[in-house]
């Protein structure tokens, strides 16, 4: 037996969420990832009007409701029988493509960097882990100048979700059929002049810090690995069929890449605080029964599974399952020759780490964030992008779509033009999720597994693997 | 942090006109929100059944901007998205602060408490063994404070968790004091999430003046005191008879679900994102701000009222 670690709670992430890890000469033999908030959405959106689905299910996070608006009416386009014209399928793009802008920026800079940038000497600071911050004064300082910076590109950024989205967080500008607004050459030029402002902070402050602690602390390229699997349901289609997506749909799967089959995503709850009877389901016939202190259960996240093995989702999985060329950010970091592109699959196992996912996730930002310019070009002004469908008396479908933090799905079955069962996978579902019935251990729980903990008191690269995640 | 004068005059003059303080004169205001300053007043904001975007809301505040609000007019000792600590470090913090600030800091609630299995739908922390429910921390912690103030939809009316059939037993912060016979007075910021001027003005009246007036739902009358409907700049369609039956239609937007006639906010006004825009120009009011409005006000997207 060795040291048990309990962090209750894991703060700076979005919810509730207890990490237990058990450590033997200074590592991580075993961990378990506990879920400690049940609200029951799937319950309550129960016969109520389908399109207020993408109301109320925004409200399951709301660090990235826009994603659950997106996976909300994708999944009531496909249960109505309708497809946004062009203009409402940019717009979409644009309103979840400006929070991806922001929020990897709000993770990077909020969420994660204290535990590698000292905050100044007052709360919400103080108290912290005592050790390992490793940058020089002049560094650390710039840093948390970074920070306060950043609060300001986070507002502004938000700003941009709300120009179309009408305000964030929370959007109302996403509805079944497409979008609501008819855009107008005024916000056109209103968003570009902001977008410039946050790209410019992207580009050229978030990137190169993220190499630079990168820098500090090389060693954390090697701490983190995880299952090695990824999922990415694809998003930001590029055009109206659907063809290609900015970031590509697919699986990789011990070492090998696959097309997605939405029918072998499944959920398990053999240890989740849940009825037994509802494990094993795709969730177009899944339930959810809560059952709190269920015996040999821990966790209110249940254990999604892809052909029943775990797969981490987010920045990693879409960058690696995509493998665009990264910034000339990478290059230098990399100390390869910058007329050379390189790819995402380049960093090679070091991907696989807690600085991967921070790379990722910058360098995936700064992709988006480039895109938005694009789309801003797509848009015709002063034309419509929703097509008004009344509800259907019946019908089924589901919508795929990927928060910042990963992949997100929902599945809708529609009776009496009511919802007759409704059944949301969020990021955190997949990442956060614990054993699975055959006892196999979620992406987190197995990410923590071998990670170096020299001072059990200040268990610095334990807390850093669970937010390179961003849960 | 210390705040020089000039600067802080900047950040007062701000709040002042944000939550409409400026007819009392600046100099006063900036007197009382000195006096409260000097001891930096504590907050510990808890989050229960919520999805914290009421805290991301706050983020959107821009004048005075969110570093100022963090950093110089409030101390914010305990907040589970922002601080530094985790795990017993912080749940210490919590209870230390509320030890030695017993009476005098402000508990802000984001989200609703639920109650069903001794409320252990939603754990916030763990103390020396002890695991913490948000029931626990909400009566712990609420009974020391000064004054809550209870941010957002679901901590002032239950909001979406309590919607039916509230799996949960979800209830509001008024409902969880009274049940267990705390005296601790609650003003009821809603919204989904709230607008960042309300929960700054909010701060700033109680540090300035104290408790805010509160309408009967204990909200303040500054932000909440008349409908949506009543001063909406479509009104006038309304009046003509002139209804949207699509998005972007000119029109009045009663007849796409808009619920402004039963919703008491001043979007209309205040606008979001730093004024870029608001719910009901390219679409819908909810009515978010209004107690049980996910079951009284839905379906969203029928007209139900007016």
């Amino acid at each position: 037996m060795g040291k048990k670690i309990v962090i209750d709670p894991v703060t700076r992430i979005e919810g509730h969420l207890k990490i237990e890890v058990e450590v033997k000469d200074g590592k991580v033999i075993d961990a378990h990832s506990t879920g400690a908030l049940f609200r029951g959405f799937e319950i309550i959106l129960k016969d109520r009007d389908p399109r207020d689905a993408s109301q109320i299910t925004q409200r399951i996070c709301g660090v990235c409701p826009t994603s659950h608006a997106s996976a909300s009416v994708r999944t009531l386009d496909s249960a109505f029988k309708v497809k946004p014209p062009k203009n409402g399928r940019v717009l979409r793009n644009i309103i979840l493509g400006s929070d991806y802008a922001w929020d990897h920026v709000l993770h990077f800079y909020h969420l994660a960097a204290l535990d590698y940038v000292k905050g100044p000497g007052t709360e919400p600071f103080v108290p912290r882990y005592d050790g390992d911050y490793r940058l020089d004064e002049k560094t650390n300082q710039v840093a948390v100048n970074q920070y306060l910076e950043a609060l300001k590109i986070k507002a502004l950024g938000h700003e941009l979700t709300a120009m179309w989205g009408g305000k964030g967080p929370i959007v109302q500008g996403m509805v079944v059929g497409g979008a609501t607004a008819i855009p107008t050459r005024e916000e056109i030029s209103g968003y570009k002049e902001r977008a410039g402002k946050v790209i410019d902070f992207i580009a050229n402050t978030y990137l190169p810090t993220v190499y630079l602690i990168g820098g500090a602390y090389k060693d954390l390229f090697n701490v983190g690995a995880g299952c090695k699997n990824f999922l990415s349901y694809g998003v930001f289609p590029l055009d109206d069929k659907e063809n290609a997506f900015l970031l590509k749909r697919g699986v990789y799967t011990n070492g090998k890449d696959y097309p997605l089959d939405v029918k072998k995503i499944k959920e398990f709850v053999s240890h989740s605080w849940y009825d037994d009877r509802t494990s094993g389901k795709n969730p177009a016939e899944g339930e959810t029964i809560p059952l709190p202190g269920k015996k040999g259960a821990y966790s209110y996240i249940k254990a999604a599974r892809y052909k029943g093995i775990p797969h981490e989702v987010g920045p990693l999985a879409r960058m690696w399952i995509t493998n665009p060329v990264l910034s000339k950010q990478a290059n230098r970091f990399l100390g390869l020759d910058e007329a050379r592109d390189v790819r995402m699959r380049d960093l090679g196992e070091k991907a696989f780490s807690i600085m991967g996912r921070h790379v990722a996730r910058a360098e995936e930002c700064y992709l988006v964030a480039k895109a938005l310019g694009q789309w801003l070009d797509e848009l015709t002004p002063g034309e419509s992008g929703v097509i008004m469908k009344p509800v259907p008396k019946s019908g089924q479908g589901f919508g795929l779509s990927e928060a910042p933090r990963g992949s997100v799905g929902h599945w809708i079955k529609i009776d009496n033009s009511k919802i007759a069962k409704y059944q949301v996978i969020a990021p955190t579902t997949w990442n956060a999720s614990p054993r699975d019935d055959k006892g196999q251990r979620g992406p987190i729980e197995e990410a923590l597994i071998g990670t170096p903990v020299p001072d059990p008191e200040n268990p610095f690269n334990v807390v850093r693997v669970i937010r390179s995640f961003d849960p | 942090m210390k705040i020089t004068r000039r600067n802080f005059l900047k950040v007062c003059g701000g709040t002042a006109a944000a939550c409409g303080l400026s007819n009392l004169g600046i100099p006063n205001v900036v007197q009382a929100l000195e006096k409260a300053l000097a001891g930096n007043p504590p907050v510990i904001w808890l989050q229960g059944s919520g999805c914290t975007g009421c805290s991301v809301s706050l983020l959107n505040s821009v004048e005075p901007d969110i570093a100022a609000v963090l950093l110089k007019i409030i101390s914010l000792k305990f907040h589970s998205t922002v601080m530094a600590a985790q795990g017993e470090l912080a749940m210490d913090k919590m209870y230390k602060v509320a030890e030695d600030y017993a009476g005098k800091f402000y508990l802000v609630v984001e989200g609703s408490i639920p109650t069903r299995e001794r409320g252990r739908f939603c754990m916030v922390g763990e103390r020396q063994g002890r695991e913490i429910t948000m029931l626990d921390a909400t009566i712990e912690i609420g009974k020391k404070a000064a004054a809550t103030l209870a941010f957002g939809t679901c901590a002032s009316f239950g909001g979406i968790p309590a919607a039916k059939p509230n799996p949960t037993g979800a209830k509001p912060v008024t409902a969880i004091f009274k049940e267990n016979g705390i005296k601790t007075p609650v003003v009821n910021v809603p919204g989904c999430p709230p607008h960042p001027d309300w929960m700054v003005g909010t701060i700033a009246y109680a540090l300035t003046k104290g408790l805010p007036p509160v309408d009967e739902y204990k909200r303040p009358s500054l932000f909440f005191g008349s409908t949506i409907h009543d001063n909406c700049p479509y009104r006038k369609y309304y009046e003509e008879g002139k209804f949207a039956g699509s998005y972007g239609e000119e029109g009045c937007r009663l007849k796409l679900g808009c619920k402004g006639p039963e919703t008491y906010a001043d979007c209309w006004q205040r606008q979001w994102n730093n004024k870029v825009n608001w719910c009901v120009r390219n679409a819908i009011c909810i009515g978010c701000v209004q107690p049980n409005f996910w079951d009284e006000m839905a379906p969203l997207y029928e007209q139900t009222t007016g």
